[in-house]
Parts: C-alpha cells; structure tokens; sequence
C-alpha cells in the first residue's frame, strides 16, 4: 500500500501545526457532514481547537466550566439523547481526572462519547509534570469498550476525528499541543484500527505512535546508514490494536522497538509486549517515558532528555538486531 | 389511556413493592435495606401517576426519563418496575444473581426501561444535564428528567459540578428528587459530612426548591406538579423520608444502610408490613 507521505521526511523545513487545529478542522466537517455532532468543553475551547466548531456551531456547542468530571457525563447524557458529543479538556485533567466517571458513564453504559485530550505527552512542557498528560494511552486502553488513538500529526489528526464523528463507539483522541511536522498528505490513508507501514524494511520492526512516528522514521533513515533496514509501522489505532499488520512485520524481521510520547508502561509499548509475548516473543526494547514525571523546559530539550527521540529509537534498534543474533 | 390510582390503591401498592424488597434482599444475601425502602412511596408516586411511560414500550419517544443516581438503591427501581409490568415479579429473585438482569447496581444495556448506569456516585444529574440539552436540541423539551439522588451522595462534588450548569442552561425539565432520609453507611449524614443548609444551598446555586414528607404519595405527586410549573430555572424536590420506612427494626437505623435482612429477620420485616407494624390484621400471611 503506498501511504503518500511528504516527500522528504527529513528536511529542516518540514512544514508544521498544531494538531489541535486538524483536530478543529475535522470537527467542523463532521459537523456539517453529521447533524448530531456537538462538542463541550471544561474552560479550554480555544486551548484545545474546538472553537472553530463553537462559532460555526454556537448551538451545538456546550461550556461546563472547569469541571472534568462533569464534562464526560454530560457527554454520556447527550449520547442518550442521539447526539454524537465531543467533549476536549487537556489530557492531564480528561481522562486524568474523571476516570471513573468515563468508566461508568461511558464505557459500561456504551455511549459513543469522543473524549479528546489536548497537551498530551511532553507538549505542555514549561508546565511542568502536572499538566504532561503521560499514563493517558494506560489508562483509556484498559477500559473494555473504550478505542484509543494516537495520531502523528494535525493532518492524520484531522482524518481522525471526522472518521470518529459516525463512529458508533466510545474513544479516546489525543493530540500534541505544540507544532508538529506534517509527514502525512491528503491522500495517505487512515482508517480507525489499522496499522500502517510507513517505511519497508527487513531487519528491525520499529512500531511508533503518534509523534513518534516521525522520530522513528527519522531513526530509520539513519539505521539505513548504520546498514540496518528498518520497517516502521506506525500505531495510530493503540487500541483496538491492529495484530495482523504488527505480527506479519515482526515474523519478519524478528526483532522489535516501540517508541510512544507516554509512559512505556502500560502504553504502546505494554500493548505491543502483550502481543508479542503471547503470540511471537522477539527481543524487544521499548522507548517511552521510563517510569518517571516529565519536567518543565523546551520540548526539544524534554525529548532529548527522557530518551524520546531518534537517537534513542536507533540505539534501541543496534541492541535488539544484536540480541536477535 | 393513562390509568388513575386513587391514593390508598397506590399506598398498598407501595407496600406490596416494600414485601417485593425485603424478599430480593433476602434472596440475594447482599445489598441495601434501608434507602430502598424508604424510596418506595416515590417511586410508586412516580412509576404509577407521574412518569409518562410505557412499559410494553420502553424505549418510547416521547416517555419521561427517570435517572436513579444513587444506583445502590435500585432493588426498589426493579420492584417498581416488576410491579409496573416491564418485566415479571418472578425474576425479582434474580438479583444480585450470575447471569441476571437485574444487576446489583443498574446496568443500562441489561434492561429494558433502565436510562443510565450508575453506582459510583454523584453522576446523575450530569448524565440528566447533558440528556435536558439533547432535549433542547432535539425540540422536544415536553419530555421530563426525574433524577433520585441520595443525600448522603451529595458529598460528592460532581454533583454541585452538574447542579451549577443544570441553572447556567435553565434545564427546567429536570426534577432532581433527594432521598433526604439523614443517612449513609457510615452514620448519620449531619455527622458524616454535615449537608445543612441544605434547602438554602441548592437556592444559592439557582434552584426551585420544595420539601415534602417523602413518605406521603400524595404529597410526592403534587410536588411533582408544582415543579413542573417552574418554568424558569430547574427544581429540586428534598423528599425527607424515612430509611427502612415500614420495617421497625429498620427504621431511623443506619447500621440498615448496607445489608439485607436474614430469614428471619425477613420474615418479621414481612409480617410488619403486612400488619402496618401490628396495627391491622394482615389479609394474607
């Protein structure tokens, strides 16, 4: 399948956004397109893209205040009522805050809520560790019912969210809050559930969510060098995973990295561990937040200090192909 | 056509529902006495006078919506609704069983004729705000939202979360109903957390307020009328009752709050009921 991405995936000039602003694209079109999409917000609409869909929509469009848990249920009530509700907050606070209240209202009361977490990862970064959203993809992708997805930037953000605007389930969308390089086009396909290879290879799968992606196609272009050919398969979908794509790479090349903006622990790289152990344990290593909180500072500076980035991804690659020997 | 009780048909109805409680609790061996009891004149006011509904039909489009947020309390939601004709008394017995609809807390999607799932407390009113808003967007804001709510529930602080937007949007098709029975399962509420000024709290935060004798029916319908003449703002109802209402060993008791009756503490509670606490010959044994 060719996936159309930019043509130099490496240039200094890569063009970047905000994925809150594909986010706030694709609500208004699934609003046109969907007439019972509506969308609250708790105190952050501009903060977290859905203002274009406030002003193009005022009626449809609902402000609760600072108050997360409250935010979640009433989108639960207004599913009941037929409606298609996008509920955004920054992630630390939903689903940070208002687990239960997603648990409950939402997933055991089935109700096709779209919760959407802005700031997500290390994005808030002079804010410091209480507004870094990083056990997100841990906590939503342990909740029956609940689809977590994880774009890689405001272009596939965009495909995502009016994909979600007829989709009949709870899920879960987080985005990045700080610009982001656009690797995507128009025409590279996205579909709810589906895992991409985003660059072939035979020597290393490197499995990547969200940003990641682009940090591991990045690695990527260096392991070429290095003269190992990696495959990239990028995880937009972190749940439900999209096994066969994944087993299908590994069998392949025998030895895996996972790289996620979120804590390794029960994100992309818990999910992938679980998979594999179960189905076709390879050496693995798992790139990711380690354990620990985030930090206030640059976001360059963050990822290059808690190991997320491409140098990391290739290090990781180098250690798996040797153990794999 | 809509049936019409006369008010002695629906307070032995209430008793019956009561009997239906006591032998569930009992059956199940877990669960809540003394809310549920209590609960049983609103929840007869409601289910045989009040609510617009259809049991043959539950998911009617034009029926009135009623929300139990405090889901611990449903065993008296199930009776009422057995009684009601969504579903055969027999399969009261079930509750609390493997495999059964009637789950120890509401599941929506179990049951036919159940709006929410709830449990966890304090999101009722929130599930019931965002319902009045899709009411309002779908034109049909005619359909009313009964929302029971625990007292001791409202320590939670999602409440006063949907409490404040429920007056910002003036969502006066919602009637909230607070079972003020004074406790929960650790004491009484005012010693637990005090909830007083309670009347004075919800009129700060913009709502129409009525009190009534939570154990009288009639008293229950007609706030029920008189809240729905509020056009302005939401109501609230505090229904102060009686917890364990019927049962004396029970009554007034907090210890109640958590646990079901033994056999032979079924059996006594049974025999009080059908006597009116030894007052009348029973009609049936």
């Amino acid at each position: 399948m060719d996936v159309h991405l930019v043509q130099d995936i490496t240039a200094k000039t890569i063009a970047t956004e905000a994925m809150k602003k594909g986010y706030g694209r694709g609500l208004v079109e699934a609003g046109k397109r969907y007439d019972n999409v509506v969308a609250a917000s708790s105190d952050v609409v501009g903060s977290t893209g859905t203002d274009a869909f406030a002003q193009a929509f005022p009626e449809r469009f609902f402000e609760v205040g600072i108050a997360e848990q409250n935010l979640v249920a009433v989108g639960s009530g207004l599913a009941a009522m037929g409606k298609m509700p996008f509920v955004a907050a920054y992630g630390a606070f939903s689903p940070g805050r208002n687990w239960e209240q997603i648990k409950t209202t939402i997933c055991i009361n089935n109700r096709p809520v779209k919760l959407v977490g802005t700031h997500v990862g290390l994005s808030d970064a002079p804010d410091g560790a209480t507004h870094q959203m990083l056990e997100d993809i841990a906590l939503m992708r342990v909740l029956a019912n609940m689809t977590v997805i994880a774009p890689v930037d405001s272009l596939e953000a965009e495909k995502a969210t009016l994909a979600l605007g007829n989709y009949p389930k709870p899920a879960y969308l987080r985005v990045a809050r700080d610009d982001t390089p656009i690797i995507t086009t128009e025409k590279t396909p996205f579909k709810i559930g589906q895992a991409y290879v985003y660059d072939k290879g035979s020597d290393v799968t490197i499995i990547a969510t969200g940003r990641m992606t682009y940090q591991a196609l990045l690695a990527a272009e260096k392991l070429y060098k290095d003269g190992i050919d990696a495959e990239v398969v990028h995880v937009p979908t972190v749940k439900p995973l999209d096994a066969e794509t994944i087993l299908k790479s590994v069998r392949k090349t025998g030895c895996v990295v996972t790289a996620e903006e979120s804590q390794i622990a029960g994100g992309l790289g818990g999910a992938i561990a679980e998979l594999l152990a179960e189905n076709h344990p390879v050496p693995m290593k798992r790139i990711g937040m380690q354990d620990r909180f985030g930090e206030s500072g640059e976001p360059k500076e963050l990822f290059e200090y808690f190991g997320l980035d491409a140098k990391h991804i290739r290090l990781a690659a180098h250690h798996v192909v040797e153990k794999r020997k | 056509m809509k049936q019409v009780y006369s008010v002695e048909q629906l307070e032995r109805k209430a008793n019956d529902i009561r009997e239906d409680i006591i032998r569930m609790l009992e059956h199940a061996g877990s669960g809540h006495s003394a809310g549920p009891l209590g609960l049983a004149d609103i929840f007869t006011a409601l289910y045989f006078d009040v609510l617009k509904h259809d049991p043959k039909n539950p998911d009617w489009e034009e029926r009135d919506i009623l929300v139990l947020s405090n889901g611990h309390c449903v065993p008296v939601l199930y009776a009422t609704m057995a009684h009601a004709g969504y579903f055969e008394r027999k399969e009261l017995l079930t509750l609390r069983k493997f495999g059964s609809r009637l789950q120890g807390h509401p599941e929506r999607e179990r049951l036919p004729g159940l709006e929410a799932t709830s449990g966890p407390l304090g999101t009722g009113l929130s599930q019931a705000a965002g319902m009045a808003l899709g009411l309002r967007l779908n034109q049909q804001q005619h359909r009313w939202i009964y929302v029971v709510t625990g007292d001791g529930e409202l320590d939670e602080g999602n409440n006063w979360e949907a409490i404040m937007l429920c007056a910002k949007y003036k969502l006066s098709n919602i009637i909230a109903i607070v079972d003020r029975n004074n406790i929960q399962i650790d004491g009484p509420t005012e010693t637990v957390m005090p909830l007083e000024d309670l009347r004075n709290k919800w009129e700060a935060f913009g709502w129409h307020v009525i009190e009534i004798d939570g154990n009288n029916i009639e008293a229950v319908i007609d706030a029920c009328a008189m809240a729905r003449a509020v056009v302005e703002k939401p109501s609230v109802i505090i229904a102060h009752d009686v917890p364990g209402k019927g049962v004396d060993f029970m009554e007034y008791d907090f210890h109640w709050h958590g646990v079901p009756p033994n056999h032979e503490q079924a059996m006594t509670a049974l025999h009080e009921l059908r006597t009116l606490q030894g007052k009348i010959q029973s009609e049936h044994e």
